[in-house]
């Protein structure tokens, strides 16, 4: 299917974008068809959200339920805006106002709005929306988005997918209204894998999972026959690298998530693990064990040519690359303890970032290269916390028992991260964190949850 | 080592050597991590299990050393089972052996994971150091992922910073 967007005024004919398929497995085969609704004046927003602060203040956003077109699409109306709700919400950045507190009801999805009466309440902005099923079974979405302030729509969109895609679509409106608002990328429409787990601590089974970035619609990967751990994305969302005890060595394998075809990775004679992509997906950077040391290889996935990155008579691992490729940041024990360093990516010039107390671990640089995002382990603790990649501004963001392995969301923005709890009954579970740090959101799994790697916004 | 009567060993021999099956059979399953070598491991009375059997190994000798926080020495109370355990494994030249590291919970999973590995082949080269042929043993790390104790405090942490020396073909 393919996706039209037709840009109000300026823009030129219909734009062709193309929504990237998961696969039939996943149910996302389908496409969207997107119209920008259009504008009945240009908006230059009032409402600005300054995202890059510390603390922010989040905007009252006013969200009545979208309209069913008919009464049998009430329900579903409803579910695609209390989704496009739960995702604002969760990203801190908005809050959500309390529809008990709303003076005008919307019964139409085209209604231009009374903005008098959403002064009243605050609301800063409104969207308003409906669902439709269509004659031949696609399903139409559209929303407007609305500056009370400056009594102005400021975006409008139209979808047409299969009524299956009834969460893409509202990722995708909560992604259109984040990225109008902040002027920054959404994240809305992405996908976690992660390691989900079941059984007793002393013989837990893990299967590699993969849901939406909200929890929803989890599913399998892997049997649970081998133990599986760490996996992570490339940069198309497509395959993923990970870590599997399946024959006489744990080794790193590449799953590709649309066939499920699995393949190993490198010949090395010993263990590999530590596993993650460069950004353009092209090579796979590792550790592999070799006399009781860790070192890092970087493989080209095309020549399948292998290149030793650091030499040390230490453990090297966790190793990332920076969005632009040019440097790694990994973990290393080469001056007595955990430590975090920055290398270039041919392995030249490693440098300690590191200094706070206690040891560090699981580095993992921002897809905006701002940050590098770590797991503290200090006074009995574990933390997630960030710092720039030269190490300055070291910030926590979260910390307790145990919490570790952040992974980034796409836009830079959240971390999701595993929080475990201690005995025999305790168990990982999945958590996601905004870097104000005061946005801590549980991700609800069907089981328990562990090593969470957010992937790219699936475009 | 304990030598049984030699009188009652043969009848004994019988019993124990179906008890030896049924660990052999748990250590070898693929995919069970070998449970950590945790089958067997405090069952018996000390000396009731046959000389040569994997019940003898984990009883008599002791298939197991202990870490402390972060560590991958070899201590000396250490030296002394694997010395046993050397002096074993050249008794009965049979077994192939696989050593399994592993860590407790209280660290990340990767650095885990490798320090599992260290602690293997520390154990590993130990023994080759004690005359083992290093043909023999290979090595693998579990990092934290197969605890042998699960509560949440040093007594069960310290269980599971471990290196497991597990008798491949114990049935043979």
């Amino acid at each position: 299917m393919t996706v039209h967007a037709l840009d109000k005024g300026a823009a030129a004919g219909p734009r062709r974008l193309t929504r990237m398929s998961f696969g039939a497995a996943l149910l996302f085969a389908a496409a969207f068809v997107v119209a920008t609704v259009p504008f009945t004046q240009r908006a230059e927003a009032l409402i600005e959200l300054d995202v890059t602060q510390g603390n922010v203040q989040p905007l009252p956003i006013a969200i009545p339920t979208f309209i069913g077109g008919t009464p049998a699409d009430a329900q579903l109306a409803a579910d695609v805006s209390g989704v496009i709700a739960a995702d604002l919400k969760r990203s801190g950045l908005f809050l959500p106002l309390d529809p008990a507190s709303f003076i005008e009801k919307i019964g139409n999805a085209n209604q231009t709005p009374n903005f008098q009466s959403w002064t009243v309440i605050k609301a800063q902005a409104l969207v308003t929306g409906g669902v439709t099923r269509q004659s031949d079974g696609r399903l139409r979405a559209e929303f407007r988005l609305w500056d009370i302030y400056a009594g102005q729509q400021m975006a409008g969109q139209q979808f047409y997918t299969t009524p299956e895609n009834w969460r893409r679509v509202a990722h995708i409106i909560a992604d259109a209204i984040y990225e109008r608002l902040t002027g920054e990328q959404g994240y809305f429409d992405s996908r976690v894998v992660y390691v989900d787990e079941s059984g007793p601590k002393d013989k837990r089974v893990k299967r590699l999972a993969i849901m939406d970035q909200d929890g929803a619609n989890s599913r399998y990967l892997t049997r649970g026959n081998d133990l599986v751990l760490t996996p992570r994305f490339n940069s198309s969302a497509q395959e993923v690298v990970y870590m599997s005890y399946g024959a006489d060595q744990p080794r790193v394998y590449l799953l590709n998530i649309e066939t499920g075809q699995r393949e190993l990775v490198g010949n090395f004679p010993g263990m590999t693990f530590a596993p993650r992509f460069s950004p353009d997906g092209q090579r796979i950077v590792m550790s592999f064990e070799d006399q009781g040391n860790a070192n890092i290889y970087a493989m080209d996935l095309r020549s399948r040519r292998t290149t030793r990155l650091t030499n040390s008579a230490s453990i090297d691992t966790s190793p990332s690359y920076a969005p632009d490729g040019s440097r790694i940041v990994f973990t290393s024990d080469r001056g007595g303890s955990q430590q975090i360093y920055v290398m270039g990516a041919d392995g030249s010039n490693p440098q300690r970032i590191s200094f706070g107390q206690g040891s560090y671990s699981t580095p993992v640089w921002s897809p905006r290269g701002d940050l590098i995002a770590f797991t503290r382990q200090s006074a009995g603790g574990f933390a997630i916390g960030v710092m720039k990649p030269d190490g300055s501004g070291e910030r926590i963001l979260t910390e307790g028992f145990h919490n570790e392995g952040p992974t980034w969301s796409p836009n830079g923005r959240v971390l999701m991260f595993f929080r475990d709890t201690p005995g025999a009954n305790g168990g990982p579970q999945l958590w996601s964190v905004d870097l104000t740090g005061y946005n801590e959101f549980k991700v609800p799994t069907p089981a328990f949850g562990s090593d969470p790697a957010w992937s790219p916004l699936i475009n | 080592m304990t030598n049984t009567h030699p009188i009652l060993r043969g009848a004994k021999f019988v019993v124990f050597l179906g008890a030896a099956l049924a660990l052999a059979a748990c250590a070898n399953k693929p995919g069970a991590g070998g449970a950590g070598g945790a089958g067997g491991y405090g069952s018996g009375g000390i000396g009731s299990a046959s000389p040569g059997s994997a019940q003898d190994f984990v009883v008599n000798v002791g298939d197991r050393i202990f870490f402390t926080t972060d560590q991958t020495e070899i201590s000396s109370a250490n030296r002394a089972t694997l010395d046993k355990q050397a002096q074993w494994l050249q008794q009965y030249p049979r077994y192939q052996v696989t050593i399994e590291g592993h860590a407790d919970e209280r660290g990340t999973r990767e650095y885990n994971i490798a320090l599992g590995a260290r602690r293997a082949t520390n154990t590993k080269n130990y023994l080759v150091s004690r005359g083992i042929n290093p043909a023999r043993i290979r090595t693998i790390s579990y990092g934290k992922e197969r605890p042998v104790a699960v509560c949440n405090d040093i007594s069960c942490w310290s269980q599971n910073r471990r290196a497991v020396t597990v008798l491949n073909n114990a049935g043979s």
